[in-house]
């Protein structure tokens, strides 16, 4: 049983990184659509999303088959649990990606319009934050985990730094005031996504070692 | 929380077979401790040393000490019968007495010449083995009429009559379907407010779901032991993750 076991184990970690595949690009593709102002490119993310949300439930109910079938224990337990966990955070950070989508399609009808923050370097480490999580699942490696938990810091650093911005871009221009507020939402989708990819970290660090740094100063002190 | 029984490097031998290595091992006062491992480590060995039934093996070399109630039970001037009326063990098979339900209860107190209301005995003994209501109208039948299931509860209310302190678990349920094996588990949950019980078990899914705490053998040594839901979750030893993911054994 024990090889069947390793059998469905390994074809759930592969969904759940097929599903990963498709969060990443969906992430990828609505930053790029915000810094470059593209309209077609953003719709594409709308559509794109059903996908995601079909893996996800694929995902879950392979997990709850293992469950059910082989009652694993041990790191077997862990690993199921974890891909459960990370399996909703994936699909959570594709609804984030597909809020930015939203925004950016306005955006990019907007004329004259300059990004008023950092948002390229924002972008970048969230994505390489997005990416670095799933590269510890894929080859267990808790420290690159732990460095994801420790990256989590830069990216809310940028966000709350763009309130005072935003601020003084109103009060200079007030009749840019919604295109503002959406740049604020796409700035906190972006945080939110990082956030959804320290709780995928976390789960890993779970799933290697068995430790709940959730809630904790443990994912942190690590690094 | 008190130990009841200890093992204190103990090391068994049969004839030339070095079967248990200098076992270290504490058993808790009113838990449920699951002993678990492959065939031939040594599991069944440790928990016939609990009550002496390693006594009848020819051929058999026990050294170090298993204490209960703070005395070494292997001690020569030990009454091997008295430790067997504290700890009480419940076997792989069924194996009532060829008697009725009622005689199967009252025959150990009857032979230990105890002074005791019987009927009431028979009665708490049969209810605390959650088979009371099942057989309260047929006392008198043969106890060899019962499913295998009773008949495992029946050698339940026996060792219970006998008010042991520690009840020794040998596979209990091997031998039951899965139905009959539930009431078995969850017999032992409520025995647990009573007694403190040690069971061998080769079901990994049994010791997780019904010990408090649990002990990994392999080849003879004690490689793991502490709280179940930890040793489930996040063993800290490579065989024993290895073994209870079915890895290995």
């Amino acid at each position: 049983m024990a090889r069947h076991l390793q059998n469905e184990l390994n074809k759930l970690k592969l969904q759940l990184l097929s599903l990963g595949a498709a969060v990443e690009d969906s992430v990828q593709k609505s930053v790029k659509s915000v810094a470059t102002r593209d309209i077609a490119l953003a719709k594409e993310i709308l559509e794109s999303d059903e996908f995601i949300d079909k893996l996800e439930v694929e995902v879950e109910e392979e997990a709850l088959k293992i469950l059910a079938l082989y009652q694993p224990v041990a790191n077997d337990l862990r690993m199921v649990v974890a891909i459960l966990k990370i399996n909703n955070d994936l699909e959570r950070i594709g609804d984030l990606s597909v809020n930015i989508a939203e925004q950016s399609y306005y955006i990019g009808q907007q004329k004259n319009i300059q990004i008023p923050f950092d948002f390229q370097t924002m972008a970048q480490k969230t994505a390489a934050m997005l990416k670095k999580s799933l590269d510890s699942l894929v080859q267990i490696d808790v420290d690159l985990a732990y460095e994801v938990c420790h990256a989590d810091d830069e990216v809310d650093k940028i966000h709350r730094s763009l309130y005072p911005i935003l601020y003084s871009e109103v009060m200079k221009n007030p009749a840019n005031v919604e295109t503002m507020i959406r740049f604020l939402s796409i700035s906190r989708n972006v945080e939110r996504i990082a956030d959804y990819t320290t709780n995928i970290a976390e789960d890993v660090i779970y799933m290697i070692n068995g430790a709940i740094v959730r809630h904790t100063q443990e994912s942190f002190s690590k690094v | 929380m008190t130990n009841i029984l200890t093992t204190k490097n103990l090391n068994i031998h049969y004839g030339p077979k070095h079967a248990v290595h200098d076992v270290n091992l504490n058993i808790k006062d009113g838990k449920i401790t699951a002993i678990i491992g492959p065939s031939g480590c040594g599991k069944s060995t440790i928990l016939r040393c609990f009550n002496r039934m390693n006594d009848f093996i020819t051929g058999i070399k026990i050294s170090g000490e298993v204490v209960f109630n703070e005395r070494n039970i292997y001690h020569p001037s030990t009454d091997p019968s008295r430790i067997r009326k504290s700890v009480g063990m419940v076997f792989q098979r069924p194996n009532p007495f060829p008697k009725s339900i009622y005689n199967n209860i009252v025959w150990g107190p009857k032979i230990n010449n105890l002074d005791l209301d019987f009927e009431e005995l028979v009665e708490t003994s049969l209810k605390k083995a959650a088979l009371w209501d099942e057989v309260k109208d047929r006392l008198n039948d043969s106890a060899l009429a019962l499913s295998g299931g009773q008949q495992q509860r029946l050698c339940i209310a026996r060792a219970i009559a006998m008010s042991p302190k520690v009840i020794l678990m040998d596979e209990p349920c091997s031998a039951l379907d899965p139905k009959a094996t539930i009431k078995i588990e969850d017999l032992m949950g409520e025995l647990r407010e009573s007694y403190t019980i040690v069971i061998v078990t080769h079901n990994m899914q049994q010791a997780a779901r019904v010990s408090d705490e649990t002990a990994f053998f392999y080849e003879g040594e004690l490689i793991e032991f502490g709280n179940t839901p930890d040793m489930f979750t996040n063993p800290t030893k490579k065989q024993t993750e290895d073994y209870i993911t079915g890895r290995f054994g």
